[in-house]
């Protein structure tokens, strides 16, 4: 998976004759247990596992939903009601699919932040940063179906508000939009071809992934100090140390999530999404989904259409300009006292953006809207290029070592082996 | 005496074929993807549904707003009162953000009757009827304010609710979907 060398060699006869064929082994041995993980990592680094469980819960789940789920415009709300009433443990499978995306996006949003805070999108990690925005927006589209798929009130006018955007492009907008139905309205040919869609999405979130580790296993992960592994001992290999970490961080979020399945089931949920559809009533206050608020918020904050809809779609793709657009020469926040405090304020704006977005569309909210979406875009497009002139960052450490163990002086009052290159043992 | 280097510059038979076999690969999977990008469009079904659909007006009362459904889409028919239409009237076409006067928007001598898309011009949304500032609609969701016309006054939406496809079979039935010939 990437140029580090790897040590694995075959014991049995029949791994050597395999591995000379299919060298798999030794990928899996180079990239998940010889392969050298910073000596620093916090529990911020094990979210990338935690997003891979919950991308295979997400695709056994809803297997078997799709075992017992009618995609028809007539039948669906009820094959929803037959899994939730009559199908063994359906309201189980049910609730960890439904809650498991909620789960999905709290982990992207703290691995997202916390890629902001160390600057890991960085040089030279700009490639594996880009495909991580490409698997947010696949993650978007494909909840997003998924929550047209039971047919209730809010999947309806869901996607009747969100299909609506593309009406916005000049000329073929509404062209495309009919292309989207199949119709002339949101009806059954776009809940079928949603369906099918939602179902193809994640396997192709799933190659992208691919790619995503295999361009993070070139420069390696990034760490709290952001600087570079420069020898063993800034490491330790994978194999213990990160597989029991994420192992265990999985655990604890595994824990998280059963707590919503099991209390909570329906708390991000909304209580229309158990009318069925209805296409000549709108519910009276049209939410998205939590996870969606914050850029519902700046779609509604330009009073223009058109306008509304490239704001949107801006806040996030703005993020693949973010490696050129920090002018900055220190990736870690925890070094740049100045930006510490804008990337705080920036955390603040956009919780306070997803709030105005759960809110109706009218009075201060509206104008608070526009101003925290003013100072999102400025974030971007001001504050990162010129805080990297005008701020002092502070003095970063020698190495990674150094920042865990201290500056070294022959190593006294630290316990024996604690500064011993790990890749050494055995 | 000028020599020629033939091999250099000049075209070779090879880089026709290559061009060539591009092209009509190009051409070949334009054509393939065509079909398939076709079978995302509206089918036959669902536009021979769309057919004209007739609505009697008779049981509509003054003041009330009737929803019909063609094509999928609704439509609000709202038998309007005297009050409302001298509202729809007396506007200052400048202050409208797509202007429009309420004259074009009924079909002459039933200016009683507002026949317009039910969906908000911004995202799609059901307004409510008779409210707002203008008592004409108010979209709930991202709050655009239509008239008694059905023209936008505020918030978001970009255009006034378009007036679908109808004509007049009698005084009291209009058929949806059919403009008048003559």
């Amino acid at each position: 998976m990437s140029e580090h060398p790897t040590t694995y060699v075959p014991k049995s006869a029949f791994g050597k004759w395999f591995e000379s064929r299919l060298p798999i082994a030794g990928l899996i041995h180079s990239s998940f247990i010889a392969f050298p993980v910073p000596r620093n990592l916090t529990y911020f680094w094990t979210f990338g596992a935690i997003l891979v469980f919950m991308l295979v819960s997400q695709i056994v789940t809803g297997v078997f939903l799709a075992m017992y789920y009618t995609p028809n415009a007539a039948l669906a709300f009820q094959s929803v009601e037959h899994i939730m009433r009559d199908v063994n443990y359906g309201w189980l499978i049910r609730y960890l699919h439904a809650n498991g995306a909620s789960m999905f996006f709290v982990a992207v949003y703290i691995h997202i932040f916390r890629n902001f805070y160390y600057g890991s999108y960085k040089a030279p990690r700009e490639v594996l940063y880009i495909l991580g925005v490409i698997i947010f927006l696949l993650m978007m589209a494909t909840a997003f179906m998924g929550y047209v798929l039971p047919w209730g009130q809010m999947s309806f006018w869901g996607a009747t508000v969100i299909t609506n955007l593309f009406s916005a492009i000049p000329v073929v907008g509404d062209t495309i939009v009919s292309y989207l139905w199949g119709g002339y309205s949101v009806g059954n040919p776009t809940l079928n071809r949603f369906f099918s869609l939602h179902y193809l999405l994640p396997f192709m979130i799933a190659g992208v992934v691919i790619l995503h580790i295999w361009a993070l296993h070139v420069p390696g992960q990034n760490n709290p100090t952001g600087i570079p592994i420069k020898s063993g001992k800034d490491a330790v290999p994978f194999t213990p140390y990160a597989t029991i970490k994420d192992i265990f961080a999985v655990v604890v979020f595994m824990l998280f999530f059963a707590y919503w399945v099991f209390y909570l089931p329906n708390y991000l949920g909304h209580a229309d999404n158990y009318i069925p559809a209805n296409p000549a009533v709108t519910p009276a206050h049209i939410v998205p989904e939590w996870y969606f608020l914050p850029f519902y918020a700046i779609l509604r904050a330009i009073p223009d259409k058109l306008g509304g809809v490239i704001a949107m779609i801006s806040a996030i793709l703005i993020w693949c300009f973010m490696p050129w657009l920090d002018t900055s020469k220190v990736r870690s926040t925890a070094y740049r006292p100045l930006y510490k405090q804008f990337f705080w304020l920036f955390v603040a704006v956009c919780i306070l953006l997803g709030w105005l977005g759960s809110r109706p569309a009218e009075g201060w909210y509206v104008i608070a809207s526009q101003i925290c979406t003013v100072y999102y875009f400025a974030h971007f497009l001001i504050v990162l290029p010129v805080l990297g002139f005008v701020e002092r960052p502070l003095p970063l450490p020698n190495s990674i070592l150094e920042s865990v163990m201290g500056v070294q002086k022959g190593g006294a009052g630290m316990p024996a082996g604690a500064n011993a290159e790990p890749h050494s043992k055995g | 005496m000028a020599e020629t280097t033939t091999h250099v510059a000049e075209p070779t038979r090879r880089d026709f074929l290559y061009i060539a076999t591009g092209a009509a690969a190009a051409v070949g999977g334009a054509t393939l993807v065509w079909p398939f990008i076709q079978s995302l469009a509206p089918d036959a079904a669902t536009v021979a549904a769309g057919a004209p659909v007739e609505v009697d007006l008779t049981p509509i009362a003054q003041g009330q707003i009737v929803k019909v459904f063609w094509r999928g889409k609704l439509i609000f028919i709202r038998h309007r009162t005297a009050e409302e239409i001298k509202a729809a009237e007396d506007v200052n076409m400048a202050s409208l953000r797509d202007p429009q006067p309420d004259s074009a928007r009924v079909k002459e001598g039933h200016a009683q009757w507002l026949v317009v898309y039910g969906n908000c011009t911004h995202l799609g949304c059901v307004p409510l009827g008779q409210q707002g500032e203008y008592h004409g609609w108010f979209c709930p969701c991202h709050g655009s304010v239509f008239d008694t016309s059905g023209r936008v006054r505020g918030g978001p939406a970009p255009i006034n609710l378009p007036i679908p496809p109808y004509s007049f079979a009698s005084d009291t039935k209009i058929i949806i979907g059919q403009e008048a010939t003559a």
